[in-house]
């Protein structure tokens, strides 16, 4: 039976790991846009494999070698299909897994949710690429973001609820999402979250969900916060200036 | 209390101008509040009606909704231009979001410098010829079909034919190496709902003009 999954039998299949099963993530070794996808397979429980891009000339052999739809990274080959554009990565992993409201409604306000974290986060992926003339405007604006936009809402939503989870009583995209951007901000403004008992509240619980706990512990998928060896890599590799 | 949708919005394209298009071809008609001055979109904070202080918003099905991408996919789902599974809907959202990311592009061209305008306009017309229409063109080519997803009418080809007259209004002769993107273009504004969007009259907004940019960065402060 082993000659029929060799790589020699199927042309054009370049490596046997996308036969495991499992989802292979192909990015930058670093959080950056696929940093979200990690979050929400591991928080799902499920088990993927990570092909790191490494420099310019693979970036270029993956884009002529018809790979990225849009000659973009994040790719993620699953089920059969090499998806592109996180957001589209993202809401087919949720609706796969069960982490995306029972109907059209909570699909609704977890979009919404999403959305908004996704705009926040924005703001925090870039901050590291900021120019450092511009950088304590930057924390600023994110800190303000955080605090005066974002952050309220969902604090509103949990208190008036009471229930665990933002939408549906149920674990859901939403809740990882805000997990992961809860974190990433204390990363650059540690006290962020202390007018905000519900959410304080939702990060212990949230963290203590056992997928999510293991993802938190050293030795996971999860990638370290950006450091200037990152910003480089990214630089070289996307021929940013 | 099945009222209309009612759009919040500025009474120009932006980004409700794709929920616009969505509704439209969907045969859904809806009512628009359209934001004039600071003071109404001040008004609309204050009264607690935008999330995140922000529009697009938009009353639905007794939701204000906002969030431009949660809405349309809302539309989509609600209206059966989502595709019939998971699989369909990856696809539809995979190419959304590539004409999002074109769209975006142009969308950003008013609010530039002169110089920045020219600049972004070269990229865009790049990015349309290389990265985009490419990939629409080949997939029709492929399966041979009227429309991008599952033999079936999605928000994907309301999309594409948005996207498509917005490049062309860049750049008139965009498609003439994409023969399988001209033939689509002249089906799906064939039909009738989206020929009536496309006539005098109807909801579709213009092209932002200066006027409108001056009054757009007075009412958002920007």
């Amino acid at each position: 039976m082993r000659y029929l999954f060799s790589a020699s039998y199927f042309p054009g299949i370049q490596k046997l790991s996308s036969m495991s099963g499992k989802p292979r993530l192909t990015y930058i070794n670093g959080r950056g846009r696929m940093e979200p996808v990690r979050w929400l397979l591991a928080a799902a429980g499920v088990e993927f494999e990570e092909n790191f891009v490494e420099t310019k000339e693979q970036l270029e052999k993956l884009i002529k070698g018809g790979d990225l739809l849009f000659q973009q990274v994040p790719m993620v080959e699953i089920d059969g299909m090499k998806m592109v554009q996180t957001r589209a990565i993202l809401s087919y992993i949720a609706g796969k897994y069960n982490l995306y409201g029972k109907d059209l409604k909570e699909r609704a306000l977890i979009d919404m949710y999403v959305e908004g974290i996704t705009d926040l986060m924005q703001m925090v992926m870039m901050f590291p690429f900021t120019p450092a003339e511009a950088k304590a405007k930057n924390l600023a604006s994110i800190e303000e973001k955080a605090t005066k936009r974002y952050f309220p809402v969902f604090e509103k939503i949990l208190k008036q609820h009471g229930q665990d989870f933002l939408v549906g009583n149920r674990l859901s995209w939403a809740d990882v999402q805000l997990l992961e951007a809860i974190l990433a901000v204390e990363e650059k403004v540690p006290a962020v979250l202390s007018g905000f008992p519900q959410l304080q509240a939702f990060k212990t619980k949230m963290s203590n969900v056992p997928t999510i706990k293991k993802f938190l512990q050293p030795g996971s998928a999860r990638k370290p916060p950006p450091d200037e060896n990152y910003v480089a890599l990214v630089m070289s590799i996307f021929n940013l200036s | 209390m099945a009222g209309k949708p009612k759009l919040h919005y500025t009474c120009g394209r932006g980004k409700m101008e794709s929920i616009r298009w969505l509704l439209a071809a969907a045969g859904v008609e809806f009512e628009e509040q359209f934001i004039e001055k600071n003071e109404h979109l001040e008004k609309l904070r204050k009264d607690g009606d935008l999330l995140f202080q922000q529009v697009p918003m938009v009353e639905i099905d007794g939701m204000k909704m906002v969030q431009t991408r949660a809405i349309l996919s809302y539309i989509a789902g609600k209206y059966n231009l989502y595709g019939k599974d998971l699989k369909e809907r990856a696809w539809i959202d995979m190419y959304v979001e590539g004409t999002t990311d074109l769209m975006g592009l142009i969308m950003q061209l008013p609010l530039q410098s002169a110089e920045m305008r020219e600049k972004n306009l070269a990229l865009i017309i790049e990015r349309a010829k290389t990265r985009y229409f490419p990939v629409y063109e080949k997939a029709l080519k492929d399966h041979g079909h009227d429309y991008l997803v599952g033999n079936k009418f999605s928000w994907a080809d309301i999309h594409l034919l948005e996207a498509i007259l917005m490049v062309e209004e860049c750049k008139p002769d965009i498609l003439s190496a994409f023969p399988q993107l001209q033939a689509f273009k002249g089906r799906i504004s064939n039909i009738p709902t989206i020929k009536k969007f496309l006539q005098p009259g109807s909801q579709r907004k213009p092209p932002a003009d200066d006027k409108y940019i001056a009054n757009v960065r007075k009412i958002f402060n920007i």
